[in-house]
């Protein structure tokens, strides 16, 4: 009798046990292969940004146009992607890439994660005009097909990756800032914000302590499938010559100084596509993962 | 209906406005006297003084704003700074190669797409549903002008199957009329280059296709495989009805709002990536007409090549909108 005692005593125990939603969340994540994959191939190209000097075996300038052999040379055991059109080693070129590309990446988002917020939390959080005009400018912005307006940014700022890289993270904001002002429209009606002001809480504080923090699993998801963008548009435009300028090794750079060998040297152009592919591979089975795990409304 | 088309069409008056703003800060948001930049280090006093009071840049700006709207709205998109044309009509022949390109582009995405989405939910988990899926997935990821370099390089240099670049061959021209070469060609009669024009089409249409494609099979299977689990479909197969028609008869027609839309959007997004198709693949259309005028600094062509592409993106979200209240009559127009 004083046994079963217990066993009744061990399951209500058990039940409650409270599992945290990001415990939750974790779970179904792990349990999705793709999503699994997709974060093995991000922490990879992390790696080779962190590591890059002590995995490749050349810098990314290395010229050796004195020999002829080595210049547009095929893969090879001593060259395994080939060499450009300087005699530079491919693979070098392409393990430094990976530091350029995760870089505009994650700066740009992260830059448009923080403008995003600021003006999506003051239009959905003081409403009337400011919603009015911010909203009408988000409008705008998307009534431009995203590369189209990082073009005419970049012509005006002048080509670079720096101003490329402000240019993604400014076609950007606009998704961001409407994905916070519709969490800030739905969460300040809830009860405990009503009770927070009630009691006299600072608004600052109501949206650093609730607002912000409600929002943030959305972000994330989001975040994680605008660094994939990101990553595509940065190439594009390096791709277009408004980006990255010689010798950076910036991937969508090199496919377009690749271009002229196509006919004779495929593998310049063969290496930095398949790298971008891969990163932008990952973060798109990553961010699917994380949107089914953390937000599954979101789903289509 | 009316009343909800003239509403959705006076809602998108202060986002063009706003549009033809952003456009007209391009040349005067330059750093520095826009003039001097645009001509160069070389460029003379008095020329430099010349192409500002061209452009009207020695007026205040609300001035300069509202004369290049009344110019908008004559239809007077300004002239090019390199070949001294009306941008209005030297622009036609590039808009139409564009219209032409993405047209084949989005048939071709529609079709393949959307077959594929629909064997993929029907065969639920099959091989078949297991590797187009994955194609998908690739797809979306793929940088659409490193696919169109891999598919020069493949189809044109490896095997010689299709032509690398251009509209046309060069020593046998298409005679323009309405600069739709697939119509031009077949009003003239003439079946040999209508051929060579679709072979011209094929590479450029295949990679401008791909992401459109990719997110069509996807958005098709999930929405098909909702639909394919709803009674009425267990009973018109219980019933013995041959799969083809219960797919296109019964199941598509419903999972098709969802579809609709995202091949809207996509037809949308096309136009961007026609930039960078067409520079890859010399297709002489407005992404090329306006990345050569990035290299000339030929700002005013710049400006206008924008415009005309985000209006056309406007144009279609809004038809788009219209479509689907069309089909789905519980959209309310209200």
């Amino acid at each position: 009798m004083r046994e079963m005692v217990s066993n009744s005593a061990d399951l209500t125990l058990k039940e409650e046990k409270v599992v945290g939603p990001w415990k939750v969340a974790w779970r179904t994540f792990r349990k999705s292969k793709s999503a699994l994959i997709g974060s093995a191939l991000v922490l990879f190209f992390i790696a080779l940004a962190i590591f890059g000097p002590f995995i490749a075996p050349e810098g990314i300038n290395e010229q050796k146009l004195q020999d002829p052999t080595l210049r547009l040379a095929p893969p090879s055991s001593e060259y395994w992607f080939g060499t450009d059109d300087f005699g530079r080693d491919i693979f070098s070129r392409v393990v430094y890439g990976a530091r350029i590309s995760l870089a505009v990446g994650f700066l740009s988002v992260i830059l448009s994660i923080v403008v995003g917020s600021f003006l999506g939390v003051i239009a959905g959080y003081y409403g009337r005009w400011l919603d009015t005009i911010i909203s009408r400018i988000f409008d705008i912005m998307l009534a431009f097909p995203s590369i189209l307006l990082a073009i005419a940014i970049v012509s005006i700022l002048g080509p670079s990756l720096q101003n490329a890289l402000i240019a993604i993270a400014i076609i950007n904001i606009p998704n961001f800032g409407r994905l916070i002002r519709s969490k800030v429209l739905s969460v300040k009606e809830e009860e405990y914000i009503v009770a927070a002001k009630a009691i006299g809480m600072k608004d600052s504080r109501i949206l650093y302590r609730h607002i912000l923090p409600n929002s943030f699993s959305p972000v994330i998801v989001q975040g994680t499938l605008a660094i994939a963008t990101a990553i595509i548009e940065a190439a594009a435009l390096s791709f277009l010559g408004l980006g990255a300028e010689a010798p950076q090794p910036e991937w969508g750079k090199m496919l377009s100084d690749a271009r002229v060998h196509l006919m004779t040297a495929p593998w310049t152009m063969i290496f930095p596509g398949v790298a971008i592919m891969l990163t932008v591979l990952g973060f798109n089975l990553m961010g699917d993962g994380l949107r089914d795990a953390l937000d599954p409304k979101m789903k289509n | 209906m009316l009343r909800y088309i003239g509403k959705r069409i006076l809602q998108l008056i202060p986002v063009l406005l706003g549009m033809t703003f952003v456009v007209f800060l391009i040349i005067r948001a330059i750093p520095g006297d826009p003039a001097q930049v645009i001509l160069g280090q070389q460029a003379t006093e008095e020329s430099i003084k010349a192409l500002r009071e061209k452009l009207g840049l020695d007026q205040p700006w609300y001035i300069q704003y509202f004369d290049y709207l009344k110019g908008l709205l004559t239809g007077d998109l300004g002239e090019s700074l390199r070949t001294r044309q009306p941008i209005s009509t030297e622009i036609w022949p590039y808009l139409a190669a564009t219209i032409e390109l993405a047209i084949f582009a989005m048939i071709l995405a529609v079709i393949i797409g959307m077959n594929a989405g629909i064997i993929s939910a029907w065969f639920q988990n099959s091989w078949f549903d297991y590797i187009a899926m994955v194609i998908a997935l690739i797809g979306v990821s793929m940088p659409i002008f490193w696919l169109g370099l891999m598919e020069q390089w493949a189809f044109s240099i490896e095997l010689h199957w299709l032509p690398t670049s251009g509209r046309e061959e060069v020593r046998n021209p298409v005679e323009a009329i309405t600069h739709f070469y697939l119509i031009d060609t077949l009003i003239q009669g003439r079946l040999d280059q209508f051929w060579i024009a679709v072979k011209h089409l094929i590479l450029p249409g295949v990679a401008l296709a791909t992401i459109p494609m990719a997110i069509i099979a996807r958005m098709t299977r999930s929405s098909m495989l909702e639909v394919l689990r709803s009674d009425y479909i267990r009973t018109a197969r219980a019933k013995g009805q041959k799969m083809s028609k219960v797919i296109y008869k019964h199941a598509l027609k419903n999972a098709l709002i969802p579809i609709i839309t995202i091949i809207g959007l996509q037809t949308g997004l096309l136009l961007g990536g026609a930039i960078l198709t067409e520079t890859i693949f010399s297709w002489p259309g407005i992404g090329r007409y306006i990345y050569e005028a990035i290299g000339y600094r030929d700002y005013t062509v710049i400006q206008s090549g924008i415009l005309i592409v985000a209006f056309m993106f406007v144009m279609i979200n809004l038809f788009v909108d219209l479509l689907y209240s069309v089909i789905d009559s519980r959209i309310k127009y209200n």
